[in-house]
């Protein structure tokens, strides 16, 4: 029978299969963080049961801890608890762990890929609905609820009803200033905040052939924007040339048998999908968001669309509107703000801040704007500073914060107060996501940096 | 872990008919600090249901005597965004059982079954049939039938079925939860991770 890329990998992880239920499925990597974490551990000690297999299993603090001051103490007496939970339940249960300061430490979908851990043809879950990055190396790779942590932690499998196929093609060639962040915009505003629930995705065509891993990973990463469990992309040499001698792939014999799995891990020609989708690359825009979800987003240059335009309930599309504090038909060019947030684990990586320097680079930072730019990783940090981008963000008026989540879910000390507005290379624009009132743009690096030296919403193509 | 069993509610019902209400609204993210599953439901639909300075918004349905019971009826596509188990807790800690909407996010429909919050999803016509029997009288009973698969308005007798895998329906029904089930199989899966290729 003729299988996708999705059915082949689901398929060789099935332990069981219940009647009239779940697929029991095997988990081959866990990734663990600090937040969606310790009630599973406690769950844990309730039954007096150990973790099954902590070599599975990969510890990281990123979501609550702090973006300055690393080396001090965290001052938040809940968020330290939290994270010496994290620290002491690793350590009791034998799994690695890489807490703050750790060199390796980061955004828990950043450090997975740079250090190896995730692979193609592999099952991943973490704590975090942003799982879906990984699925950029050809992995099946999803967010899941503590109770879930806490089954994959005592068992490594989890019951979860096999999802249904969809593939989305893009091919052509994007434009100028088009990135990664944009397709996967587009593609959430084509078909809503869900209309790939109960879909895994598979994306396809020469768009995401000719993508970087980085690129790749963002696509990947918004998979869940549109509802979708994960969204994943068939490995190419690409991918095997990326994880190739990082510190988790295997080596020597265990890599040719590996390899072995990994070249057979493409959708068979003529295999069937539940759902089809086919977009044209030049059809597609530097993107931002207008709403106050992810759906709600439109190449930069036009203008906000009426509420007889869009689909579902108009009343809930004012009530957006309204707390944006934006109207039906005005244009988002000129627009004011008030912060830019370059970061996270959608565009918190190496190429994300090399593409922000590239417009910044003999421009200066706008006085009314508050930039936060954020490394997804010590690994990023580090790049950072030996490319030499740190001295021309310093050049541009911009400083450098410590890696971690930061403002895209303003968990820590980084949130944007009350009815300012941020241009953010983060995934969620929800009302209050990146702190209590606050009004978040979802937009690429490259926008991000045009809004930051010009105080507003600028089509980022006149800076290139 | 095990939880409460679920067989048949019948309570009155909370209606919230705004569309895409997602997690970050449920639970902020600032309070998902708390290292065990302990008084979520003070902070459920936090900033919806509280100003800045922690005094109640008048407007919002919580905050309405009008309103109150063991269901919460949402709008299309609700539990969006962030797997956040947190939501589904604070949406039981308040002291709801059941959540209806035309359409449920994945992964918190997950959250909910996995802690004995039964999800119903009815069709959008009878979604709006429920919010209107409510609004014509708050004191409505909606009657969940977990063995059955139906909801019904008691006010007008109106009547749908619902979908629920057995297993799931089952676990409901008995207060099992997934890892009982796989605990018993851990001899399976160990022989099958000696064999996986990563
Ligand atoms: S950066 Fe944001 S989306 Fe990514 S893992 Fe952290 S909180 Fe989740």
């Amino acid at each position: 029978m003729k299988k996708t890329l999705f059915d082949k990998v689901w398929d060789s992880h099935v332990v069981q299969q219940v009647e009239d239920g779940p697929d029991i499925l095997f988990i081959d990597r866990h990734m663990v963080h600090e937040v969606t974490s310790p009630v599973a551990f406690l769950g844990l000690k309730n039954r007096n049961i150990p973790v099954l297999y902590p070599e599975r299993t990969f510890a990281t603090a990123d979501h609550n801890t702090p973006t300055i001051n690393q080396h001090l103490p965290v001052e938040d007496p809940l968020s330290a608890n939290q994270l010496k939970a994290l620290e002491e339940n690793a350590a009791a249960h034998g799994i690695s762990y890489w807490g703050l300061g750790h060199e390796k430490n980061g955004i828990v979908h950043v450090v997975g890929p740079e250090y190896g851990i995730t692979q193609p043809g592999a099952t991943i879950v973490c704590g975090d609905s942003h799982t879906s990055t990984h699925g950029a190396f050809g992995a099946i790779a999803f967010g899941i609820g503590t109770s879930e942590v806490e089954m994959v932690l005592s068992t490594q499998c989890i019951m979860q009803p096999k999802p249904k196929s969809m593939r989305i093609n893009i091919n052509g060639e994007l434009g100028k200033g088009v990135t990664p962040k944009d397709v996967a915009l587009y593609i959430i505003s084509r078909l809503t905040t869900s209309g790939a629930t109960g879909y895994f995705v598979e994306y396809a065509g020469d768009v995401f052939t000719s993508m970087t891993m980085e690129g790749r990973m963002t696509v990947c990463n918004l998979s869940i924007e549109m509802g979708a469990r994960g969204g994943m992309i068939a490995p190419d040499e690409k991918t095997f040339d990326y994880i190739q001698g990082r510190e988790f792939t295997p080596t020597g014999a265990a890599w040719d048998k590996a390899k072995a799995y990994w070249d057979t891990l493409h959708t068979d020609e003529g295999a069937s999908f539940d759902k089809e989708y086919h977009f044209d690359a030049s059809e597609i825009e530097p993107m931002i968001t207008y709403g106050t979800n992810p759906g709600m987003g439109m190449g930069i240059t036009n203008g906000i669309p009426n509420a007889y335009a869009v689909e579902g309930g108009a009343a809930t599309y004012k009530k957006s509107l309204a707390y944006m504090g934006y109207n039906e038909g005005e244009d988002m060019i000129g627009k004011p703000i008030d912060f830019v947030f370059l970061g996270s684990c959608t565009n918190g990586r190496i190429e994300d801040f090399r593409a922000f320097a590239e417009i910044i680079k003999g421009r200066k930072k706008a006085d009314n704007v508050t930039a936060w730019l954020v490394p997804g990783s010590h690994k990023v940090l580090a790049a950072i500073k030996e490319e030499g981008i740190l001295d021309e963000l310093h050049n541009a008026g911009f400083e450098l914060r410590e890696p971690g989540c930061s403002a895209c879910l303003a968990m820590n000390d980084d949130k944007i107060p009350a009815g300012k507005y941020a241009v953010s290379t983060s995934n969620r624009n929800f009302e209050g996501r990146q702190g209590p009132g606050s009004r978040t743009l979802l937009a690429s690096p490259i926008v991000a940096a045009a809004a930051a030296v010009t105080g507003k919403v600028t089509d980022p193509r006149t800076l290139l | 872990m095990a939880y409460d069993k679920f067989n048949v509610l019948t309570s009155t019902a909370v209606p919230l008919p705004i569309e895409n209400v997602d997690t970050d609204q449920i639970i902020p993210a600032r309070f998902l600090k708390a290292t065990e599953r302990i008084g979520f439901g003070d902070n459920l639909f936090r900033d919806w249901r509280y100003n800045q300075d922690d005094s109640p918004k008048e407007d919002f349905v919580l905050n309405n005597p009008r309103y109150s019971g063991k269901i919460l009826v949402g709008g299309k596509n609700f539990g969006s965004g962030s797997s956040r188990e947190h939501a589904a807790w604070a949406v039981y800690d308040y002291g709801f059982r059941c959540v209806v909407s035309s359409f449920f996010a994945d992964i918190f429909k997950n959250n909910c079954l996995n802690i004995g919050v039964l999800p119903v999803q009815v069709s959008p016509a009878f979604l709006a049939d429920i919010y209107a029997a409510i609004e014509e009288d708050a004191s409505t009973e909606l009657v969940v039938d977990l063995p059955a698969q139906t909801i019904t308005i008691s006010s007008t007798g109106a009547s749908e079925s619902f979908d629920i895998n057995t297993y799931k329906k089952g676990n409901m029904t008995n207060g099992f939860d997934d890892i009982d089930y796989l605990l018993n199989i851990k001899d399976s899966i160990r022989d099958f991770a000696a064999n996986t290729p990563l």
